[in-house]
């Protein structure tokens, strides 16, 4: 990254803290910044940062050349029902796209990197990390994010089944836990196997044991724990009683 | 990141004409690429996305099978053919990654997977040859504990990291390949290499090659096989070691067999030694036992992984037992 586009970056975010300052304060301790104000602002920051060190390196390997102009394209998506056009550099994942561009926040940046699980989401009805997917490669996909499994004020059963069993301490996995788990549900209807099925000898039509459910739910992590509380609401949710 | 352009292919002709541009990469599900750009040890300045080709198909005939390289991971181990003909491939591919990485993850795009060493990974270090080639290999005299012990170089001591790459060597597999000259095929063992002097070369596939199907020979490991992976976590981990065993037994006489091993070499190792002692012999802990002591005879294990001669070892007959018994 050149010293200009850091300079930009800093410009956007001085721009963007003085928009959430009242016209007639003088300082930050003035105000109250709104939790969302700051954490866009860090955002950038961490954006900053996160882009600038590839760049420098990339600049050392020589790979800078023809390497420095972001390329756009434009793009369309059905998100939890709602089609959107959007332009986005090529690099956006559709995380960042739901993220930052449809300010679909409820979608978690755990690790960035396929390793969390927080960034679960459902495209075209499979379960997939939104990190590791590039917005472009989902051009006319159908998305499904936490925040379109309700039915208006009625929580999807998986929604409830996490509420009425403790399924979470901080929440912040806990979106994606829950599109993973949905979609457990209706790979398990589809008769799909797991290596617990080969394990057990069940490889014709697994029963979700805990230990099925354990395994199918793996790829999403819960730095808190609630792991008994997660298995008891997939249970709970394939049972058809949340409560 | 460094910026890309982007590009979807709708006919392999083209996708081969357009990955021929300098910089030009294949993007199939993004599980590996992507990350790989995220940590800028991978920097594309082109993708030509070959998930839209019509190779998503997975069709018998005479008595092979063949599987198209767009097919995700968790279709390919769900499908009908592959868990009812060839469970070890299925159990492999399920033991890999997650649901959620599975779903996008490619055929192809597994056989093409780059190592988890973590030199290779992290480019705050300088020396790796397989990132940087004659920058040395940084794993050599460093925590190596995940690191190969069979088939390495000086150059490089790094693991493929594939779970269905080791089912298909286990299972013979042929590639299927097309480039700017035509299509060719190539057995699976001759698919990947070892590291040598070349270890910025995982595979034999040349640039402006792109995988078009994996075929699988008549299925003659149906009813015995099994496929063990030993990790640091029960799920969602890579493979310290790992076994594809495929047996064909009639009355107690192995007639034919299949054995390869992950997490230990450069490529998935093939140990045609076993498989050939074990030809002829009856079911026996000690003829497993010999098995295991054969395919690690050449091992030669770095600091921090003595422990993978043995586990190897113990993996191989553990799994060996377990594919006889039938599941």
């Amino acid at each position: 990254m050149s010293s200009q586009r850091c300079t930009d970056i800093e410009e956007n975010l001085e721009e963007d803290l003085a928009d959430t300052l009242p016209d007639n304060s003088t300082s930050l301790t003035d105000v109250e910044l709104s939790r969302r104000s700051f954490v866009k602002a860090a955002g950038i920051l961490t954006a900053a940062a996160a882009t600038g060190i590839p760049h420098l390196a990339a600049a050392q390997d020589g790979h800078a050349a023809d390497a420095t102009t972001p390329h756009t394209m434009t793009l369309s998506l059905k998100v939890n029902g709602t089609p959107h056009s959007l332009t986005l550099d090529t690099r956006t994942s559709l995380l960042d796209a739901l993220r930052e561009h449809l300010e679909l926040t409820g979608s978690k940046k755990g690790c960035d990197h396929g390793q969390c699980g927080a960034c679960t989401v459902l495209l075209d009805g499979r379960r997939v990390n939104s990190c590791l997917t590039l917005a472009v490669t989902a051009n006319g996909a159908e998305i499904t994010t936490i925040e379109g499994l309700a039915n208006g004020d009625t929580l999807h059963p998986v929604q409830a089944a996490f509420l009425e069993h403790d399924g979470f301490q901080c929440g912040y996995c806990t979106p994606g836990q829950i599109c993973s788990a949905v979609a457990l549900l209706k790979e398990h209807k589809h008769n799909t196997l797991s290596t617990v099925s080969f394990e057990t000898g069940n490889t014709t039509n697994p029963e979700l044991t805990d230990n099925e459910i354990r395994e199918r739910m793996s790829g999403n992590i819960c730095r808190c724990g609630a792991y008994p509380n997660i298995v008891a609401a997939v249970r709970a949710a394939a049972k058809g009683v949340s409560a | 990141m460094n910026p890309f352009n982007y590009q979807r292919a709708t006919a392999p002709e083209e996708a081969v004409h357009a990955v021929s541009a300098r910089g030009a990469k294949f993007l199939g599900g993004g599980t590996n690429l992507v990350d790989l750009m995220r940590y800028n040890v991978e920097h594309p300045t082109t993708l030509i996305d070959v998930t839209h080709l019509n190779f998503t198909q997975i069709t018998t005939s005479n008595d092979s099978t063949l599987i198209g390289a767009g097919v995700r991971n968790s279709d390919l181990a769900n499908h009908e053919t592959i868990r009812t003909n060839y469970p070890l491939l299925s159990q492999a591919l399920l033991s890999g990654a997650s649901p959620q990485l599975r779903n996008m993850a490619t055929t192809g795009g597994n056989l093409l997977q780059r190592t988890r060493c973590y030199y290779f990974m992290d480019t705050a270090f300088p020396a790796c040859n397989k990132r940087n080639p004659g920058s040395g290999c940084a794993a050599i005299k460093g925590f190596n504990r995940i690191h190969a012990i069979l088939g390495a170089s000086e150059q490089c001591i790094a693991t493929n990291p594939s779970d269905m790459n080791v089912a298909l060597a286990a299972l013979n597999a042929t590639i299927h390949v097309q480039g700017p000259k035509g299509k060719r095929t190539i057995a699976v063992a001759d698919f990947h290499r070892l590291p040598g002097t070349t270890p910025q070369l995982d595979t034999n596939l040349q640039p402006d090659e792109l995988i078009t199907a994996v075929e699988l020979p008549a299925p003659k490991f149906a009813k015995h096989s099994y496929y063990l992976k030993v990790r640091d976590r029960q799920s969602y981990a890579f493979a310290l070691v790992s076994v594809a065993a495929g047996l064909e037994i009639s009355s107690k006489t192995i007639q034919s067999a299949g054995l390869a091993l992950g997490g230990v070499a450069h490529k998935p190792w093939h140990s045609l030694e076993a498989e050939k002692f074990l030809v002829g012999t009856v079911v026996s802990p000690d003829a497993f036992r010999k098995a295991a002591d054969l395919a690690l005879a050449g091992a030669k294990p770095y600091e921090h992984n003595a422990f993978k001669v043995e586990l190897a070892k113990q993996s191989i007959v553990r799994a060996l037992t377990l594919a006889a018994q039938g599941v």
